[in-house]
């Protein structure tokens, strides 16, 4: 049987490779062990970090498809579909898998229109189907409420977007350097990327944090947020918000956590002063371990958190964060 | 005269979804529908768009069985001109692929436009695809997480794009797709006018023979992704629920989260 191609279409920010691409790859070793897979990664970016390039081999990539330009610096959705585009022509994989970060939720959908894919967003598992080869995507709709597993039977690639932090990154393959190096081909393009600003806060990257600590309606006004920035910058955490907080205006939308917000899955969520209505849930529910703190015994996000206090916020964090001293 | 096309979608009110404690799967039945939250923002612009410009008119549409006409009506009462119902049987289990194709075909349907306007993903599906699905049909930019209009002409326009990073500031020649955030405006509640107006409206029903749309790209058939199978997560169940605020309680938790290596 030919090998089979496995594409990671890999995430470049600032040179840095993002670790969602390191997770696909060892996910796509690993499934490719069971297909006769051939392990790609295609990088786009500008002045890529030639250690982050190294990593890939460590953590199970067979080849990578390097475009390194000064026009990939910044995210031209044109410039990206049309160099990828050409790329997984020529490749013809078998299996193409992206982080669902916003810049793969930007340019992959429109990929699969142009290749005539079929594309699950946002998976949190991946399998193969024993008799037919086929890839089993499994991701969550209804803000969680409900799983369902897909499968493309009859068009190639088989396209997933990924959330990152699902798989763990195996460090053990050690495969032989092997990369490929292509020239950035010039398309027409009418947007322009006039700048990309960082956020002014160090960090509201809620999607990719190990520990989310998120305050509520109970917090009561602007002033007392601090206390919530005190307590994530003491346990290393990002903060968070319930919809409440962010129409009140006490922290700006990219902290809103919930259905109109972001969804994020750390593996340790605090939910302070938060009652825990259905549309928080939905975005917080699949955190590994969930600890609630609100005064109201009654409220539900009690019913789904692995640790509740039943207390005063303003009493029971100043101790928390006194004890991390 | 200019023209804004939005879409939207009918989704179920989450709130109001229950899950069967017995059985461990949703309750659809009885849950209100609503227009997707997102789509809302993406009304909302459209319409402050052409208070800007003047002389614009703003369609809406959304593909769906007949009772996703309610949807419209809502959108109508908000001050949109014109609503549009793409309902055929010929659609139903269409994935995000042969949904994306359905809308494109109902752009080329409506004729020229400037701005194609939807949200940036629905509440029940969550995929994000079909916004730059349906530019990608149209060759056309999209620009997904739209969180500012600094300056929006007729063919040209200036936006800032919400990044996981912060975000980036672009500049846009010609017609394109935006999907809009939650951080874009506050939409704005219906009139009374509004909703008598959207009453009395007539909304036509297309059909894939009227937009043209081929079979072999609509419907099941149409659709590369099949649905293998559906099923509820395990239930998540409250834990350890403790009472007060003492340093006692405190100290607990802390060695609680240190015992489970989460610190």
């Amino acid at each position: 049987m030919d090998k089979r191609n496995i594409i990671v279409v890999g995430e470049v920010n600032n040179g840095n490779i993002h670790h969602v691409t390191y997770e696909l790859t060892s996910k796509a070793a690993e499934l490719g062990e069971r297909i006769n897979g051939y392990v790609e990664v295609l990088l786009l970016g500008y002045s890529i970090n030639k250690e982050h390039i190294k990593r890939l081999f460590e953590t199970g990539a067979d080849k990578a498809i390097i475009i390194d330009n000064e026009k990939l610096g910044l995210l031209n959705d044109d410039y990206f579909v049309a160099n990828i585009r050409k790329v997984l022509e020529r490749e013809n994989p078998y299996i193409v898998l992206t982080g669902a970060t916003p810049q793969g939720r930007a340019i992959i959908p429109k990929l699969a229109i142009k290749l005539h894919a079929g594309l699950t967003a946002d998976c949190t598992d991946l399998d193969i189907e024993a008799e037919t080869d086929l890839l089993l995507q499994t991701r969550p709709a209804f803000g969680g409420n409900l799983m369902a597993t897909i499968k493309t039977p009859e068009h190639t690639p088989q396209m997933s977007t990924v959330r990152p932090k699902v798989f763990k990154i195996n460090e053990n393959y050690n495969k032989k350097e092997n990369i490929e190096n292509i020239e950035f081909e010039e398309t027409n393009s009418l947007i322009r990327i006039i700048e990309m600003i960082k956020s002014e806060e160090d960090n509201v990257n809620l999607a990719d944090a190990d520990i989310v600590v998120s305050g509520g309606r109970g917090v009561g006004n602007k002033e007392n947020f601090s206390i919530i920035y005190d307590f994530a910058k003491k346990i290393n955490g990002v903060v968070g918000a319930s919809r409440a907080a962010i129409d009140a205006g006490w922290i700006p939308y990219p902290h809103q956590v919930g259905q109109t917000g972001q969804t994020v899955s750390p593996k340790l969520y605090f939910a302070i002063g938060i009652s825990g209505a259905i549309q928080h849930q939905v975005g917080m529910k699949s955190s590994d371990y969930i600890v609630a703190i609100n005064k109201d015994t009654n409220a539900p996000i009690f019913n789904i958190a692995d640790y509740g206090i039943v207390g005063d916020l303003f009493e029971i964090v100043p101790k928390l964060i006194k004890l991390l001293d | 005269m200019k023209r804004l096309i939005v879409f939207i979608k009918q989704v179920p009110d989450t709130a109001e979804l229950r899950i069967d404690p017995k059985t461990n799967t949703m309750i659809r039945t009885g849950v209100p529908s609503i227009i997707n939250p997102f789509d809302m923002y993406a009304i909302e612009e459209a319409l402050r768009i052409k208070e800007k410009w003047g002389d614009t008119e703003v369609i809406v549409a959304t593909m769906g069985p007949p009772q996703a006409e309610e949807a419209l009506r809502e959108a109508l009462s908000l001050g949109c001109d014109k609503a549009i119902l793409l309902t055929d049987r010929k659609f139903a289990a269409s994935d995000t692929f042969a949904t994306s194709y359905i809308l494109s075909k109902a752009v080329e349907k409506i004729g020229d436009y400037n701005i194609i306007l939807t949200g940036k993903q629905a509440t029940d599906g969550d995929t994000a695809q079909v916004g730059p699905g349906i530019a990608s049909w149209l060759n056309i930019p999209s620009i997904t997480y739209v969180k500012k209009m600094i300056e929006v002409k007729s063919d040209y326009a200036k936006i800032e794009r919400l990044m996981d990073y912060g975000y980036d500031i672009i500049e846009i020649k010609g017609k394109f797709l935006m999907t809009a955030i939650k951080d874009l405006n506050e939409p704005r509640i219906p009139s009374f006018r509004g909703k008598m107006a959207a009453k009395k409206a007539e909304i036509p029903n297309w059909d894939a023979a009227y937009i043209g749309a081929e079979d072999k790209n609509i419907g099941f058939l149409g659709s590369p992704t099949r649905v293998v199978k559906a099923f509820s997560p395990p239930p998540k169940q409250g834990g350890i629920k403790t009472e007060g605020d003492d340093i006692e309680t405190a100290k607990k938790l802390i060695a609680n989260l240190k015992e489970s290596h989460l610190i």
